[in-house]
């Protein structure tokens, strides 16, 4: 069985690391990266060596606040 | 200072005044949930952009119309039910939405807000509803649940809170439904109903609130799955079960939807026009 | 619609009555009101005719309801106003503030009564003087108008939507329960004959709207665009800046709040009204408005008949207030002033402002009750002689 798969890119300088796209991927393949915005947050960056299993859900987009969040589908 | 939205947010883009991003809420606030689903909203509505027009009032809520690119205005605690009102009788044919907190719509706007769903004013009232004054550091407001900790209740709160669609449906109006920031789908499929509403409508959104949680030894990722999965289904339930209370699930739904009800400006302009005013 | 106002002539009319039909004329087209002795039969006319002219009527739940659905009409365009007494000023107050924050146009009308709280509610007062300018918090100006008989009622009516729109300022009217509710003589000018100024319009258009500025600073009364209008504008109570954006900033806070009150302050010599009589080189300056007037002048005329060389100056505008008469006064030779008014002393504050070399005196009266004649002789006689 074929499933989409996905990058998630994230646009650091929006984020307030909520973490709530960390806390809802149903993969469990982010987490928060040691870098820190100009505001001071830490924001969210894929797990080394977990690239490919994005499942393209797009949970973590569809629930970020603060638009910081984009899922590209690979066909 | 932000120079566009990621591609997924194209659509709603020009609807946001992206100058003005990052938005002043607390990390993990369900306002800007809500600001993705209204502007998604305004888009999907078939109503011009130019003939929307967002009232909002004081607290978090209220900053939510600083950041959409329509006529918007952000006036005093309590009172944009009546200065939206104002706008929609003046020009009936704009679409108003009021986007306001439940402080600020349920405590010291409370008479507005039986008033206007009385009258059956044809505006749409979004009630955001966090549990809490949060802006001003977490007071209680008459949505707090019994029990809840906030800083004017630190034993826990000894009342009870209003049950705002039963409130918004006894006192008049066409309809009544809640959701949470989380279900935005139906949040949007809900508001699109609201605006078609040739009347009173009132959506209370339940969002959560990082100061609530805080005053609650919750952790905020454990309040949003609570929100996000204690909560139950019930279109057309008895209003009187959706009260909100800790050990209960939250009642979500579209719960009221009264027809061939005639709102105020459908009364007042046939009666002008029987007059000879137009 | 022109035939469906008060045609040109001459009526013996009510000065509620007086003062809605100088609003239709003046192109008020949305009423809002709560019910408040002595200021009803406004409403229930406007209730009236508001219909018939194809405007917006509505009682609203409250005084603070009323004002605040007066002031979305401005913010929609159109010309609006609320009528009220005391205690129902005193609740819009918050209200006034933002229509000074946001400048929109609207038009208060205070027919005033005994106070203080519910006081007197059917018997006059002149008691609001203050709270019309000083009543809400923070800094700004507002334009008060001080009518005297039910035909200063209608004309200043008038004035008062072309102020509110030449400036973008809430302004007020304030009359009392007696000019408001007595029939007098009211000559209705030709709809040709009445100046109606309307605000001004932005010099862009909508589709530029990404770059257009609501509060454009370099302008001291920025144009004004309606909702609907497509110029996507955002306004708000808190302080803000050319964008309307909020803006907390220490610069943003002094060009906004220094522009409110500019606006008026820099053109208080165009704005403010009064009258003069009985004012060649007087000794004494007596200072009365509204509808005290009458009363004295007749203790003016009958000591100035036993010699005495006393004026009269009666203001028509409370704010803002021509002071600068007041000091040419005062160096002029004028040895006292003498404020007449029906309150403990709010017009006679204003006044010691102004005033270095002479003496300021207050003549107090019960609220409710306009001073006699002769007990006003009496009293400014034994200031005069004393």
């Amino acid at each position: 069985m074929e499933t989409r798969k996905g990058v998630p890119i994230f646009y650091s300088e929006l984020c307030k690391g909520c973490g709530i796209c960390i806390d809802v991927c149903p993969v469990k393949i982010l987490e928060f990266s040691p870098e820190f915005n100009e505001k001071g947050y830490h924001y969210p960056r894929v797990r080394s060596g977990m690239e490919d299993k994005c499942i393209a859900c797009r949970l973590c987009e569809r629930y970020c606040p603060d638009l910081a969040v984009y899922v590209e589908v690979k066909e | 200072m932000v120079k566009s939205l990621p591609p997924s947010f194209k659509d709603i883009e020009p609807l946001i005044r992206i100058e003005r991003l990052p938005t002043i809420w607390c990390p993990g606030c369900g306002l800007g949930l809500l600001l993705k689903t209204f502007t998604k909203a305004i888009l999907k509505s078939g109503i011009p952009v130019d003939n929307h027009v967002v009232v909002s009032g004081i607290g978090c809520t209220g900053r939510i119309a600083g950041y959409i690119r329509v006529d918007s205005y952000h006036v005093t605690h309590g009172r944009a039910i009546p200065f939206a009102v104002g706008i929609k009788l003046s020009k009936p044919w704009l679409n108003v939405t009021v986007i306001s907190g439940d402080g600020d719509i349920a405590s010291i706007g409370g008479n507005h807000l039986i008033h206007v769903a009385r009258r059956n004013h044809d505006i749409t009232v979004i009630v955001v509803n966090n549990y809490v004054y949060g802006m001003t550091g977490g007071q209680s407001s008459p949505t707090t649940p019994h029990g809840s900790h906030t800083m004017t209740s630190p034993y826990g709160n000894i009342e009870e809170p209003f049950n705002i669609p039963y409130l918004a449906y006894s006192a008049g109006a066409s309809f009544v439904a809640r959701w949470t920031v989380f279900h935005d789908i139906q949040l949007l499929n809900a508001i699109l109903e609201a605006f078609k509403t040739p009347g009173f409508a009132l959506i209370e959104v339940i969002s959560p609130c990082t100061i609530y949680a805080h005053r609650n030894n919750i952790d905020m990722l454990e309040l949003i799955r609570f929100l996000r999965t204690r909560v139950r289904i019930r279109h057309g339930v008895d209003l009187r079960d959706v009260g909100i209370e800790h050990g209960k699930e939250i009642i979500l739904g579209n719960f009221v939807k009264r027809a061939n009800k005639q709102s105020f400006e459908e009364r007042y302009y046939s009666l002008v026009k029987k007059v000879g005013g137009r | 619609m022109d035939e469906k106002l008060l045609k040109p002539g001459t009526y013996f009319m009510e000065g509620n009555i007086a003062c809605a039909e100088a609003a239709l004329l003046a192109g008020c087209r949305f009423y809002a009101g709560y019910p408040i002795t002595p200021s009803s039969e406004l409403m229930h006319h406007m209730a009236k005719r508001m219909p018939e002219v194809g405007g917006v009527f509505i009682q609203g739940e409250d005084e603070i309801a009323s004002i605040m659905m007066a002031l979305g009409a401005s913010a929609a365009g159109l010309k609006s106003m609320t009528a009220t007494s005391g205690p129902g000023l005193s609740l819009m107050q918050e209200s006034i503030g933002l229509a000074a924050m946001l400048e929109l146009p609207v038009v208060i009308v205070d027919i005033q009564r005994a106070g203080p709280s519910t006081g007197i509610p059917t018997l006059m007062g002149q008691g609001d003087i203050m709270q019309s300018q000083w009543g809400s918090h923070g800094d700004y100006e507002v334009v008060a108008y001080l009518p005297s008989t039910p035909q200063e009622l209608f004309d200043m009516t008038i004035k008062a939507f072309n102020t509110a729109e030449e400036y973008r300022v809430p302004v007020i009217v304030l009359a009392d329960k007696i000019i408001g509710q007595t029939y007098g003589r009211v000559r209705v000018p030709r709809v040709d004959e009445i100046r109606i100024v309307h605000r001004k319009k932005p010099s862009t258009p909508p589709r530029d709207y990404l770059d257009y500025l609501p509060y454009d600073s370099r302008e001291l009364v920025p144009p004004f665009a309606a909702a609907g209008e497509g110029y996507r504008i955002h306004m708000t109570g808190l302080m803000h800046d050319d964008h309307g954006y909020p803006n907390l900033s220490k610069e943003a806070s002094w060009r906004l709040v220094s522009r409110l009150v500019r606006k008026i302050r820099e053109n208080a010599r165009e704005i403010a009204l009064w009258e003069e009589l009985w004012m060649d080189d007087p000794d004494y300056v007596v200072i009365a408005y509204g509808s005290v007037y009458g009363s004295v002048k007749l203790a003016i005329k009958k000591l100035c008949s036993e010699g005495y060389r006393v004026g009269l100056f009666r203001p028509k505008t409370a704010w803002p207030f021509p002071g600068w008469r007041i000091e040419e006064l005062d160096k002029s030779g004028v040895e006292g002033f003498i404020v007449v008014e029906v309150n403990m002393g709010q017009i006679y504050h204003v006044v010691r402002e102004y005033v270095r070399n002479s003496s300021v005196v207050h003549i107090p009266s019960a609220p409710g009750y306009l001073p006699e004649p002769h007990s006003l002789y009496s009293q400014i006689k034994s200031v005069i002689t004393r």
